[in-house]
């Protein structure tokens, strides 16, 4: 089959993706750096096509619960937003975790606190990976660094979200949200039946036949001892996820003395740094994390092994550098470069400040 | 003829739906929930639509539903219900579904949610139980406690300067052009019992042709939460609460 | 080859649809593209600008500081953008009011006239395809007939009535440029 190549924007290629990977539904509320997902699909009618429901909520807190009931059916569902209006779904997911059930939910991060800046920032790492909602849970994070990837996670979360009953997250950020890039289109995939779904997916609220007892969805156990073990369960399963599902790519890392440690967009730049760095003769490689949780850990404790020093590049003031600090162990300096509120760090300051804060 | 006799199914003029497990309820004794938890299992019932009912519980007193009715449940965060109903019906448009809601859940901390579920006229039925007082956490003020009413956290009485008006719902939904039903019951005697339970039962036909949305109102007592005898809040019910909710229909089209 | 191109001006100029039209245009003829607005209130009527990477090879940093071509059409851009030209690289601008040149000595510099041209001719609404004309006169990457064959294939087929004029304005573009 010829394969169907697009120039879109990161939000573009979400929506296409969503479609064609036999999504059952999506729930919005309008943000910016991220409308162009609802507006996507509202344009592209997939309800017409595939089935696909498609619905602009009154608030992103509606949203996240039309999700919240979506996923509970056993279905295929999404939602999307921006910092702050992931903020508002954090009750909403919460829920969603501690019910066991499967969704996707995009950020396309803008900069905050508060109302903050509609451009881009990465400063909802700790939000996205450290939980964001009350009680313990976790999130399957992934950071998309290109306008392919965010089509492609599409898919991806899914099949993670639904292997481990567990929300997922794609942690995207205005640039990789705005940007255009050439990106294939997966083919489409066709949604699962309601006959399907009652046979995959025995858990679903899909009407209560004779011969099985009533599916219940419910974060709630007023009993301690029960909600410990719910708590341990959930427990084990991250940890599954942390040995199995670690994703992450190395860039010149063989040969090199220092090592780039960034996520998303800023792994983009880094890339170029790299590219930099290498013309003026320093050594230096790039670690990207794809999973944000699980973090990839391991990988980074061996580089600790070899490596002089890290530098750990975002759009925030910090965040991810703790999780790298905690993998490197005090063996290796790790050390931090981040621009705030919405600006973007060009390859030129990450050059600069690797050769101030790591090398030798 | 001894009790076992007597018992005998051919004997019994009035079973207890099958659709109500054996689970003994946690309801005060006298509270209305225990009562419109069997009109609803007897609707679904009689209507044979057990296999194709999804109900979404609240917080609230009825928290715990799902142990009551034999049915698939999903239990909502406070006040979401009507979003959560909204995704189950889009996605599953052939089954009947229904939000079971308190005052503090569904015109308080859901009022957005409730609101906007009846103007997208989302095709599925609320039951809104209006006992004028968050019941679960001890009585506190909702936002239908009557003027002067006494509560814990209007322990002088609702004070309508400071908290504001008792909040008419209903009223605020059936001019909705996305609402079809809207209808305010009780079911304090037997014959309210039993228009109450054809409200319900009009409310899920509804959901069949698939023209808009249903709100069941019961204006309902709380003895425990009023601190009276079961007796004597039916009294009172019909004394104070239904001047300011009356009972019937707002809207039947 | 790589390309890092900026092209700058007021919103509504047609700035991130001229580099759209260019970045189609060269994914159309197998190169690797990036195409990043700044996005937000400032579309509406300030200052737009887009960054546009054509390249052989994959895109790193689709984020740039210095361009192999900057491409100005107000004083706000020339006077920000000036600078980020790479040395030996190509700044194009717009000398419709300009009030204070460029003055590297460093970099290649072309003028057009286009929006007077534009606006003397009527064809305000190609003004951006002008620019690109000019912009591939200096930069022969891709050629008019590449340009005109992405328009047809991403202007839906009621549109393809304007497609003799965006070529015109193709041309004329290329005809006005003039070196410093």
């Amino acid at each position: 089959m010829k394969e169907d190549i697009r120039l879109l924007k990161g939000n573009e290629a979400i929506a296409m993706a969503a479609i064609r990977c036999g999504c059952d539904g999506y729930f919005g509320y309008p943000i910016t750096p991220q409308s162009e997902i609802m507006e996507t699909l509202m344009a592209e009618q997939p309800w017409e096509d595939t089935g696909m429901v498609v619905l602009q909520a009154e608030s992103e807190v509606a949203a996240i619960n039309m999700v919240y009931g979506g996923a509970g059916c056993g279905k295929k569902v999404m939602t999307s937003s921006s910092s702050p209006g992931i903020s508002l779904k954090q009750e909403g997911i919460s829920y969603i975790a501690g019910a066991e059930l499967p969704c996707l939910i995009v950020n396309v991060v803008r900069g905050g606190p508060g109302l903050g800046t509609i451009q881009p920032s990465q400063a909802d790492y700790f939000q996205a990976v450290k939980g964001g909602g009350h009680g313990d849970y976790k999130l399957i994070v992934l950071a998309p660094n290109s306008v392919q990837e965010m089509a492609d996670f599409v898919d991806l979360g899914f099949e993670l979200g639904f292997k481990y009953r567990n929300p997922v997250m794609i942690l995207s950020d205005g640039i990789i949200g705005q940007m255009m890039e050439r990106v294939v289109l997966p083919p489409q995939k066709k949604r699962l039946t309601e006959a399907e779904i009652e046979e995959k997916y025995l858990w679903a609220t899909t009407g209560k036949k004779n011969n099985r007892k009533q599916n219940v969805i419910t974060s709630l156990e007023l009993d301690s001892e029960s909600m410990e073990a719910n708590n341990l369960r959930f427990q084990e399963k991250y940890q599954v996820m942390q040995e199995e599902e670690v994703r992450y790519e190395e860039y010149m890392s063989d040969d090199a003395d220092y090592m780039l440690v960034a996520f998303g967009s800023c792994a983009r730049i880094c890339h170029k740094a790299v590219e930099l760095a290498r013309e003026q003769g320093i050594k230096v490689g790039l670690l990207r994390p794809i999973t944000l949780f699980p973090f990839p850990k391991k990988q980074i404790a061996e580089l600790a092994e070899n490596k002089k020093g890290f530098l750990t590049v975002e759009m925030n003031a910090g965040q991810m550098v703790e999780d790298v600090r905690l993998a490197v162990c005090g063996k290796k300096p790790v050390e931090f470069f981040g621009r705030l509120g919405g600006i973007v760090p060009t390859p030129d300051e990450v050059l600069e400040a690797l050769k101030t804060k790591v090398v030798q | 003829m001894d009790i076992k006799e007597i018992m005998k199914p051919e004997n019994q003029v009035k079973a207890k739906s099958k659709l109500l497990t054996d689970v003994p309820m946690h309801y005060c004794p006298g509270c209305s929930h225990g009562v419109v938890h069997k009109l609803i299992a007897e609707v679904i019932e009689e209507m044979g639509i057990q296999e194709n009912t999804v109900a979404v519980s609240p917080v609230g007193c009825a928290v715990f539903a799902y142990n009551y009715i034999d049915i698939d449940w999903h239990e909502a965060a406070h006040g979401r219900a009507p979003a959560v109903a909204t995704g189950i019906k889009r996605l599953q448009p052939d089954k009947f579904v229904f939000t079971y809601q308190g005052d503090g859940d569904l015109a308080a901390i859901g009022t957005a949610e409730t609101i906007h579920a009846c103007n997208r006229g989302e095709n599925f039925t609320i039951i809104f139980i209006n006992n004028g007082i968050y019941g679960m956490t001890g009585g506190q003020m909702a936002p239908t406690t009557l003027e002067g009413m006494k509560t814990s956290t209007s322990p002088q009485g609702r004070d309508v300067s400071m908290a504001g008006f008792p909040l008419k719902i209903a009223d605020m939904v059936a001019p909705l052009d996305g609402m079809r039903y809207v209808t305010r019951q009780s079911v304090h005697t037997p014959t309210a019992v039993r228009k109450a339970k054809k409200a319900i039962r009009k409310a899920f036909e509804n959901q069949k042709d698939n023209k808009g949305g249903s709100l069941v109102e019961i204006v309902s007592t709380c003895n425990a939460g009023w601190k009276m005898t079961p007796a004597k809040a039916n009294e009172w019910l019909v004394d104070n609460m239904f001047p300011a909710y009356p009972i019937g229909d707002l809207k039947n089209v | 080859m790589t390309e890092e191109l900026i092209i700058a001006g007021f919103g509504g100029q047609g700035v991130l649809s001229m580099g759209k039209i260019l970045a189609y245009t060269a994914l159309m003829n197998e190169k690797h593209v990036s195409w990043l607005p700044s996005y937000g209130p400032e579309m509406r009527g300030g200052t737009a600008n887009v960054t546009v990477i054509l390249s052989d090879e994959e895109v790193s940093s689709p984020v740039l500081k210095r361009f192999d071509t900057v491409i100005a059409l107000n004083q706000p851009s020339l006077t920000k953008f000036e600078e980020e030209v790479k040395p030996g690289g190509v700044l194009i601008y717009d000398t419709n009011g300009i009030k204070n040149p460029p003055s590297r000595t460093d970099i290649e510099i072309y003028t057009i006239d286009a929006a007077q041209k534009a606006s003397e001719m009527g064809m305000l609404k190609v003004f951006n395809m002008m620019v690109l004309g000019a912009y591939l006169e200096v930069k022969p990457i891709l050629t008019l007939e590449d340009v005109l064959a992405g328009l047809k294939k991403s202007l839906p087929e009621r549109h393809h009535k304007l497609l003799p004029v965006n070529e015109k304005a193709l041309q004329m573009g290329g005809d006005m440029i003039t070196k410093l």
